[in-house]
């Protein structure tokens, strides 16, 4: 019966089954039906020592390439600086539960406070929460809480520079929630602003979710934007990369009530797409309408400064089929993993990130657009992920890079092909993978 | 015991009534304020919404507790009691005082159907 | 020892730094490139400070945190199980670690491979056809099992079907999950010992029913007895049956949802499949449906081909999509590693030793706590407080004062259905040892209720802070350092 993981000796049993007056401990089972019990050989192999476990999962990972990443559409490939995985390994912090006991999870609720505060400096908004699955599940969020916020209107702008994985999640959340999604035309790789004009006047709009750098890599001009969305009644929403914000204006200053988007950009690793985790930072204002954990700074019963999870009315637990969202968790460990990292670099740190990561973009671009066998998609300013047209087959390509150890660009469709670079690729690396293309 | 004013009438769903013209102030009983214990939070409609009897017209929070407030009777909302954004503690200290919304009342009739103040009493006792 | 007590940003000294990059030598100034409007003109003000101050704040932070391995956690409904430390290690390979999520199938076939194989290994357990690991926690998965639900009715042209029956007694994410999912939510009552009414039910089944959402056992540790039975009138009337899989546990290794009739459920992989909860989150919660709902899984899919290759697909039938990529695959990874490191064997005992050790917890201390229902229960029961309430002690303070002796609080004021819930959920993985200790803290908190009851009333008293003022914080919420900063002017 013994495992490592089970401490149950023959003589515990007994002892047991003694206190509790059943003689097996099939007898604990006997009110089951008998025709469900599972009589059955599970599809599973005989249990592993920690030696064959290592052997099986290094047997495993010698079939998978890791490659030098070109790509990016949501997950980049930004260095993870030692500091965190050591300090996330205390056991403290991932063996606990959630911090509903303030007196024994003062660490957690602290991190979770530097987080939210380290979060709302970079979007400028005043409040933001715990921290949700992730940056497309964060947005579809954020739609129901415009319409949640607007009461009777029940209709979502999405733009179509909206990167497509977050658009399907939020398309998907909203068919089945009854809410009406809208998606913004783009032209010549940014939002159409005309046609936003226009579609935001119908009566029934909520709010305008907008991408911030968008899908292409492009940073969007969202002058007038605000004051467009404000003036029909409706909220706007920005879908933001944490990391750019450290130099782009940010949702705050572009008149945004609420930002939102993906947290992987903080330095996570790439993990084959998790986890990574969601952020939502809102205006005081939209405060009682954001879902999911917040914490907040309170004192104790001495006076010593200390910290509770707060606004729980809002969440399920309380308000059960009236709350607006049915989130039960956060990304916790990934904030704190966030926390680490922002802590780290600073203002400086995350700004020099953009710009090494920002100058081997515009250089890999330039050398791309060089070979001739690219063209640029659009004359549009972009920091570390930018978009090419090319006649090449992008797939191939790709296949023949990752014989060569490299991750190439994302194929878009329609000829467009997404390149990504971050601080950890070298100039070598980069003129390695330009060389490869043009002999190619 | 929780107090029950007789110049008002009482909703199942613990709301009061005061009827002054065709004007009802509503608000919540002090049955409901002591079961909440200490409001943080009132969420409050806007001036100019339209309500039926029966609609949600905002939330009472406390730190572990949320209850909808249901509006008693029909009509326009023409004002809400700003003063309770910053204070929500004043429902506790005196729930009867400080009223949450007024109602222009489309149909008095509603009013007559909602219980007096004996009727309330004894439904309290009962919960 | 100190108390620390300080936040990050007030270590912070300007020009102080944790970090370093390598020089850049591409001879670009890609900055100077972006029109001075759509860059930041308020900087942010994160913490400037150096690698060491980072190392001790945190270290620090996390002295003050409880964990399982710090403790025991008779949690109800959490299955705070022990986390296997080897399972860590391996999430981190670089080999996983380094993988982009949308890298060629070809270079990430180990990867696939495993989340392959882990689909297959829980179809295996919960007895359902296939599952999707997309979800990225226990509420995730019922939101995304439910919309396989509405996704399965609608694809019928039944686009009536909008009302889903959730018990009284349910976890607060049921109601809300059905809410999110568009679906209207009918309570069925439960019977005083918590079970299903099945003759409440019986009325409620009409054609406007999408399903049921339950748990089995219930919230309250009972088996549903009837189960059977109410698959078959659920399944007559045309609606699924959503099994909730946060009270897997003590199924495992006897017990499978496929086999009761259940059409959907989604599994825990922080509870019954041992992944860290990481002070809440990431989770995963896989959803397994039944052979007939297959087709409307969300995407992405990742599929084995005849050759034996495996590759990510996607359905023109499926609900959509729930995840930006494949879920939380590090959290994936972990659970993959319990359930080889368990076997086919071992993973039979999981189920019967969480029951024994509930069933050893309850029948020790019934006496001194009030036992509402009698019987054999399985990985969790409920207590209504303390036998004796004449001194006034109540159930959160018998759970404040558990963290005085290094115990965390049970579940408490849940289930609703009695006023001094203490929900009690001992794991597989706690010693006879660790249960006869927190037995005989229990036992003395209640002799200490009974002779000096303001003590207990004023605890905890040996933790970090004590009484937070939870009403001020909930008033006047302060959300960051800048607030903060701001009130203390």
């Amino acid at each position: 019966m013994s495992n490592r993981y089970i401490p149950h000796t023959p003589e515990d049993i007994s002892r047991m089954l003694e206190r509790i007056g059943v003689d097996s401990v099939d007898a604990l089972y006997a009110d089951v039906p008998q025709e469900v019990i599972f009589k059955g050989e599970y599809a599973l192999p005989e249990g592993l020592s920690e030696i064959e476990l290592r052997r099986w999962f290094a047997d495993l990972a010698s079939k998978n390439r890791p490659l030098t990443v070109f790509g990016g559409q949501g997950a980049y490939d930004h260095y993870a600086p030692s500091v965190i995985p050591h300090l996330l390994a205390r056991s403290e912090f991932y063996t606990a539960y959630t911090p509903y006991q303030p007196e024994i999870s003062q660490g957690t609720l602290q991190y979770i406070f530097e987080y939210q505060s380290m979060i709302s400096e970079l979007t400028g908004l005043e409040a933001t929460n715990a921290s949700m699955y992730d940056g497309a599940t964060a947005t579809a969020e954020v739609a129901f809480m415009m319409v949640a916020s607007a009461r009777k209107r029940n209709c979502v702008l999405v733009s179509e520079t909206l990167s497509p994985r977050v658009a399907d999640v939020v398309r998907t959340y909203m068919k089945f929630h009854g809410v009406e999604l809208r998606m913004v035309p783009e032209r010549d790789g940014v939002t159409d602003l005309e046609a936003l004009a226009e579609m935001v006047k119908a009566g029934d709009v909520a709010g305008v979710i907008l991408p911030q750098p968008n899908r292409y890599g492009v940073i969007e001009d969202f002058t007038g934007v605000a004051e467009m969305v404000h003036a029909q009644k409706a909220l706007l929403a920005l879908n933001c990369d944490p990391s750019a914000l450290a130099v782009l204006r940010s949702p705050a200053e572009w008149g945004a009530d609420i930002a939102c988007g993906d947290g992987q950009t903080l330095g996570m690793p790439l993990q084959f797409g998790g986890p990574y985790l969601g952020y939502i930072s809102c205006s005081k204002t939209q405060l009682r309408k954001m879902p999911g954990r917040v914490v907040g700074a309170t004192t104790d019963a001495k006076g010593n400064r200390c910290y509770v999870l707060t606004l729980q009315a809002r969440e399920q637990h309380i308000r059960r089929e009236k709350a607006t969202s049915n989130i039960c968790s956060n990304q916790s460990l990934m904030a704190l993993y966030a926390t680490i990292y922002m802590a780290l670099m600073g203002t400086e740190g995350l700004r020099e990130v953009n710009r090494l990561s920002a100058d081997g973009a515009h250089y890999l671009c330039r050398r791309l657009v060089e070979t001739g066998k690219f063209r640029p998609a659009f004359d549009r300013p972009f920091l570390k992920e930018f978009t090419l047209r090319t006649d090449l087959d992008i797939e191939a390509l790709n296949k023949r890079l990752a014989d060569k150890g490299i991750m190439g660009g994302v194929s878009l469709g329609d000829g467009l092909v997404t390149f990504a670079v971050t601080e950890k690729r070298t100039k070598e690396e980069i003129d390695r993978l330009v060389n490869l293309i043009a002999e190619d | 015991m929780a107090k029950v004013m007789d110049d008002r009438r009482y909703a199942e769903s613990h709301e009061w009534v005061k009827i002054d013209g065709d004007i009802a102030t509503i608000g919540i009983s002090d049955y409901a304020q002591h079961a909440l214990g200490d409001i943080v939070y009132v969420d409050m409609p806007e001036v100019g919404d339209e309500m039926t009897a029966g609609d949600v017209f905002g939330a009472v929070e406390s730190v572990k507790a949320a209850s909808d407030l249901i509006c008693p009777v029909s009509g326009e909302v023409v004002a809400v009691n700003d003063e309770l954004e910053d204070a929500p503690e004043k429902v506790n200290a005196d729930a009867f005082e400080n009223w949450i919304i007024k109602v222009k009342v489309s149909d008095p009739a509603e009013v007559d159907a909602l219980l007096d103040a004996a009727a309330y009493t004894e439904l309290c006792e009962n919960e | 020892m100190k108390k620390y007590d300080k936040l990050i940003f007030e270590l912070s000294r300007p020009g102080r730094t944790g970090y370093q990059l390598p020089a850049d030598n591409y001879g670009v100034d890609a900055l100077s490139e972006i029109p001075a409007d759509l860059l930041r003109k308020n900087a942010p003000e994160l913490p400037e400070v150096n690698e060491m101050d980072v190392v001790r704040h945190y270290t620090n932070l996390s002295n003050k945190n409880f964990g399982v391995d710090t403790g025991f956690y008779p949690l109800g409904s959490c299955t705070m199980k022990y986390n296997p430390k080897i399972n860590e290690e391996i999430a981190a390979m670089p080999e996983f670690a380094s993988l982009h999520p949308l890298q060629p199938a070809e270079t990430a076939q180990g990867a696939l491979e495993l989340y392959y194989n882990l689909q297959q290994a829980l179809a295996s357990i919960s007895g359902l056809a296939e599952f999707t690991l997309n979800p990225y926690a226990g509420a995730h998965g019922e939101l995304t099992g439910l919309m396989v639900m509405r996704q399965y009715h609608i694809s019928r042209g039944d686009t009536k079907r909008t009302k889903v029956i959730v018990p009284d007694t349910a976890h607060g994410t049921n109601p809300a999950s059905a809410m999110v999912a568009g679906l209207e939510v009918v309570e069925v009552k439960s019977k005083p010992n918590g079970s299903i009414d099945v003759e409440d039910l019986r009325p409620l089944l009409d054609d406007s029913v999408a399903g049921i959402m339950m748990t089995n056992p219930n919230t309250v540790g009972m088996f549903e007895t009837e189960i059977l039975e109410i698959a078959d009138l659920v399944h007559k009337a045309g609606g699924l049956l959503y099994y909730d899989g946060a009270n897997l546990n003590p199924l495992l290794g006897k017990v499978r949802p496929g086999d009761m009739g259940f059409d959907i459920m989604h599994i825990n992989l922080h509870k019954t499949f041992s992944t860290p909860h990481g002070g809440g989150g990431p989770g995963a919660g896989p959803v397994g449906v039944a052979a007939h709902l297959v087709d409307l899984l969300p995407n992405p899919r990742v599929r084995k081909g005849d050759d034996g290759r495996f590759h990510v697909d996607t359905d023109d039938r499926s609900l959509g999509n729930v995840s930006t990529f494949f879920g939380n695959f590090g959290v994936l990874m972990k659970a993959y590693a319990y359930i080889l490191s368990l076997g086919r064997d071992n993973i039979r005992n999981v189920g019967p030793m969480a029951t024994l050790n509930a069933n050893y917890i309850k029948e020790s201390l019934k006496d001194l706590y009030k036992l509402p229902i009698e019987g054999v229960c399985k990985h969790e029961f409920v207590f209504d407080g303390l036998a004796d309430k004449s001194t006034g002690v109540t159930t959160l303070n018998v759970a404040k004062r558990l963290l005085d002796f290094g115990f965390h609080a049970p579940t408490i004021y849940f289930p609703l259905l009695f006023h001094e819930s203490m929900m009690i959920e001992p794991t597989e993985t706690e010693s006879l040892e660790t249960l006869d200790e927190f037995i005989d803290v229990m036992r003395r908190v209640a002799r200490e209720a009974a002779e000096d009851p303001d003590m207990v009333k004023a605890a905890p008293v040996t933790t970090e802070i004590s009484h937070p003022d939870e009403t001020g914080a909930a008033k006047n919420p302060v959300l960051s350092y800048r607030q903060l900063k701001a009130n203390a002017k």
